[in-house]
């Protein structure tokens, strides 16, 4: 349970603390450091792989690319010196890789403009754009959101813009929110955003307080049925009126992939609140049986589930993205074919849904593994951050934060392997698209946050437990010397 | 964890695309990566002996393919190079050598690995030929013209290197290489078309016709190993009636032989006196000497493989006659009727036949060098016998008629004029003309064939179609005429 009063406390005493917690803000520099040599030497291997000539340029990129990120190391030493080192560094890389991977894709769409006489206008740079404004956003959440704690006074306004966000794409015209079949843009005269990404946050902040607030509504008992406690009738109404509107948006959006992230945060969120199994098999059955519906009625969903089943049944057609996707992550193997010198273009939207699949054509299995690790860790280090915070909104926050970013994968890697079906979601920091990054950036920055808050030393020695003397006689001794330390005070 | 479940479940579902399923998918017909990386790594050229004409080539293309082939003189050359086809694949020559033109081969290894090192984008190692763009197309513009159906082929004799291989019709392999479906489409339709011209057909090595009187170069080698010598008395008789049977063989036109010898029989090529030679050697040393000449070998490879050469059962005296004299089952490449000229120039010794002389690396320095080698290590005929036989076909080719006789070229030959078909006397036969020179030190073999009779009908000989066209092969080569 939150503590009150802790800052005003903590404030006080990080002058001089009576023993030195490391900040371990030096292994985070070092580790960015690493990660931007990696994202050089990948940007070499693509340029000397596809351009045959190497230029000095390389070094300024990888440079400025370790610039950046020593900016934001800086703000994270400033403004959260106790956050976890391991999150930024996780973060940087992936983010890293998938600008090289996108740049490696424009080169090979520019070459294909090129023959077919189009003009072409590559996505690095607005991805690389993005990525400025995007750790612009990082280091502005980390300043206004100097303790998490404070996000739980918002937690209905977030809710309410989170879901008008949402719902916002669905409610407008075609012309200002489809783009591909998903209706799930906004398009504005500039830019383009996908709200969604940013509900997901925020409708995750309005989750946790509302778990926090009324969380006893999902603990009380119902009837017993087989053993199993089930809830109250009438207390199923969130969990149905989340599951409603994430079905909803698998058929007002047609964006599965969104939905079933939606659904599952919620659910682990619930569960972690309650520690009751029977919310995440009731809200299992529910999305079970709404996806059986949709299925039912949707072909749209019929004909995902069925690339899914065989995709060579239509080879050229419907399942030539998902079949481009496995002969890709065939012919990369193990070894992969080396960063550049596959033929990652031939799938349908590389640089975005399917850029794990270009990652694991040319940096092989070993490559898509190692992505998948970065992705774990990533997760697991916010996971433990969550379960060291000592209040339960920031446990929950921080679990459904961390959660998401494994689940999102999921969806994604299950996607484009053929273990689910292919629902068109964007891998986190790795896909083009400046939503993305930048919903994800404000994640990671919450996540930094939360984990600050964990390790930040808040229960120091307090000097009345200096004395060390048994109460019954600080009692006496109490007792016997007022008049002298009133005395002294005055 | 839960999160711990589902990154191993796409581990482990990623570990089965890519390693269990890897091969199935990198190989799958529809996966147009390995053939996009195949066509578009740079496929070596393929170069003739003399001058290094290049007879194929890559030009850059603006498309996925990165490069094009093009062949010089696709038609005349298309029997040696073959064809290189994104829709139908690679034949002749391109399909032989296809490992060392796309660089996989093992040779270019140290190549290889040093283009991945620096960059360099891959590139095929390259094929000289020991074509003679000279005699090639001296042999392929005769064809040609004349419309002729055929082929020629022309050869060294001392090292079995193919000079000439012409086949005719020819096709333009640049059509099929184009990168327009269409028009490989319709290239392709038009040379596999049912009842056509099949021009794609190579008939220098993977067709087989009966060799007529040129066969009579074996028998006369077979009957000098034998014992007989140049002066040995044979009959002069206008037909034989074949053993056993109520069928005669006789002489073309049914004339008596005008000598009485050997060399005489050989010179104006009476099929009686062979057909007694056959009769009396008997199949085992009819065979043995053939073999010898190359016949019957079915695994032969240029690298191209050649069809085999036959003489057939030869299981009865009649089939013997038949057989010595170049009829019956006696199945020839124009390749191997080549040889037959080759070995007696050669002093009885028939050399591999081969049409690569080098494999070059991308920067033209030498990888491999085909040496000469001995067909089957035997001796057809021994030296001696093989100058009496050379000296028998000098004395042929005095009286054989046909455009494009000069005496300097110092020919030695022999002709044939072989029916064929199930009404033998009523179809136009094939004309057949295999020779060397200069006699006294052989520079060049070659034989000729025209089918059915080119433009002559019933009353083709060897002679009067097929001799110019190798006089004017040999007169190519050695800078005459």
């Amino acid at each position: 349970m939150a503590q009150p009063a802790v800052d005003a406390l903590s404030a006080q005493f990080q002058t001089n603390p009576p023993r030195e917690l490391p900040t371990r803000r030096n292994t985070e520099l070092l580790l960015l450091a690493f990660a931007a040599f990696i994202v050089t030497s990948a940007l070499v291997l693509v340029e000397a792989n596809q351009e045959q000539e190497l230029t000095a340029s390389i070094l300024w990129l990888g440079l400025a690319y370790l610039g950046v990120l020593t900016a934001a190391h800086l703000a994270v030493r400033k403004w959260a010196p106790y956050a976890d080192p391991v999150l930024l560094p996780c973060v940087a890389l992936l983010n890293g890789i998938g600008l090289v991977m996108i740049h490696r894709i424009d080169l090979a769409q520019a070459e294909k403009a090129v023959q077919n006489g189009k003009d072409f206008s590559p996505d690095v740079t607005k991805q690389v754009l993005f990525t400025v404004v995007a750790l612009a956003l990082f280091v502005v959440v980390l300043i206004v959101v100097n303790d998490h704690r404070t996000l739980t006074r918002y937690g209905y306004t977030a809710g309410l813009i989170g879901i008008f966000a949402l719902a916002l794409p669905a409610l407008l015209p075609r012309s200002l929110s489809e783009v591909n079949g998903a209706k799930v843009w906004l398009k504005l005269p500039f830019f383009s955003i996908q709200p969604g990404e940013f509900a997901k946050i925020l409708l995750m902040i309005f989750f946790a307080s509302f778990l926090v607030s009324k969380r006893d509504l999902f603990m009380v008992a119902g009837k017993k049925f087989l053993g199993v406690e089930l809830p109250r009738p009438r207390d199923l109404g969130p969990i149905l009126i989340a599951a409603f509107a994430c079905i909803g948006i698998l058929v007002f959006e047609k964006d599965l992939g969104s939905s079933l992230l939606f659904f599952s945060v919620i659910l682990v969120m619930l569960y972690v609140a309650t520690e009751r199994a029977i919310w995440v098999v009731l809200g299992l059955a529910f999305f079970a049986v709404g996806c059986v519906i949709a299925y039912n009625l949707f072909t749209h969903v019929q004909q995902r589930v069925q690339n899914w089943i065989d995709p060579f049944a239509d080879a050229d057609g419907t399942g030539y993205q998902m079949v481009q996707s496995l002969f890709g992550l065939g012919t990369g193997g193990v070894g992969g074919t080396g960063l550049g010198a596959g033929r990652p273009d031939m799938v349908p939207e590389a640089a975005t849904d399917f850029i794990t699949a270009a990652i694991g054509e040319e940096l092989g299995f070993i490559g898509l593994a190692a992505v998948l690790m970065l992705y774990l860790i990533l997760a697991m280090r916010g996971m433990r951050s969550a379960l060291a915070v000592r209040d339960t909104f920031g446990k929950l926050l921080g679990g459904g934060l961390a959660f998401t970013m494994v689940m999102q994968i999921f969806v994604v890697v299950g996607g484009v392997t053929k273990l689910i079906p292919e629902t068109g979601i964007t891998a986190p920091f790795l896909s083009k698209g400046g939503s993305s990054l930048l919903a994800n950036y404000i994640l990671v920055a919450l996540l930094l946050r939360i984990s600050d808050a964990a390790r930040r030393p808040a229960a120091r020695p307090k000097p009345q437990q200096q004395p060390q003397a048994p109460i019954a006689e600080a009692h006496t001794v109490l007792v016997q010397r007022p008049p002298a330390e009133g005395g002294a005070s005055a | 964890m839960a999160m711990l479940v589902m990154i191993v479940l796409l581990l482990a579902n990623a570990t089965y695309i890519q390693v269990v399923k890897a091969d199935d998918y990198r190989t799958d017909s529809r996966n147009a990566r390995v053939l996009y990386d195949e066509f578009a790594r740079r496929r070596g050229q393929i170069v003739s002996q003399a001058n290094g004409e290049v007879l194929a080539k890559v030009d850059p293309s603006n498309d996925k393919y990165k490069f094009i082939r093009t062949y010089t003189d696709g038609a005349m050359y298309a029997p040696v190079t073959g064809y290189y086809s994104i829709n139908y694949g690679a034949g002749g020559l391109e399909r032989a050598e296809d490992d060392v033109l796309n660089g996989s081969d093992p040779r270019l290894f140290v190549r290889r690995l040093s283009d991945m090192v620096t960059g360099r984008d891959p590139s095929g190692g390259n094929v000289r030929l020991t074509v003679d763009p000279k005699v090639q197309k001296a042999a392929y513009d005769l064809m040609s013209s004349k419309g002729y159906t055929g082929a020629v082929v022309a050869m060294e004799p001392k090292t079995g290197r193919i000079l000439a291989m012409v086949s005719t019709p020819s096709y333009d392999p640049n059509l099929l290489a184009s990168h327009i479906s269409k028009t490989q489409r319709d290239a392709w339709n038009a040379n596999t078309a049912q009842g056509g011209p099949n021009p794609m057909l190579n008939r220098a090595i993977s067709e087989t016709y009966p060799p007529g009187s040129t066969l009579k170069l074996v028998t006369a080698a077979a009957a000098l190993e034998d014992g007989k010598g140049p002066d040995t008395p044979v009959s002069n008789a206008p037909n034989t009636k074949l053993p056993n049977t109520n069928t005669t063989l006789e002489n073309y036109g049914g004339a008596p032989c005008p000598g009485t010898t050997f060399k005489d029989a050989l010179a104006h090529s009476c099929n009686v006196p062979f057909a007694e030679f056959a009769g009396q050697l008997g199949a085992d040393k009819m065979k043995k000497t053939a073999t010898n000449f190359g016949i019957g070998q079915t695994d032969l490879t240029v690298p191209m493989k050649v069809a085999g050469s036959t003489m057939g059962p030869m299981d009865s005296q009649g089939a013997l006659y038949q057989s010595g004299i170049g009829q019956r089952d006696v199945r020839l490449t124009p390749l191997q009727d080549c040889l037959l000229a080759a070995t007696v120039a050669n002093n009885g010794m028939a050399m591999r036949p081969q049409l690569v002389q080098s494999i070059l690396d991308t920067d033209l320095s030498t990888i491999e060098d085909y040496t000469p080698t001995e067909l089957t290590g035997n001796a057809a005929l021994s030296s001696s016998n093989a100058a009496i036989l050379r000296d028998m076909m000098i004395a042929s080719e005095g009286f054989t008629k046909g455009n494009g006789k000069d005496p300097a070229l110092k020919i030695a030959s022999k002709t044939g004029t072989a029916e064929h078909g199930t009404d033998s006397k009523n179809t136009a036969p094939h004309a057949w003309y295999t020779a060397f020179a200069p006699s006294d030190n052989p520079q060049i073999a070659v034989a000729v064939i025209v089918e059915s009779g080119g433009n002559r009908g019933l009353a083709a000989t060897g002679g009067t179609v097929a001799a110019e066209i190798g006089r004017a092969a040999i007169a190519a080569k050695l800078g005459g005429g």
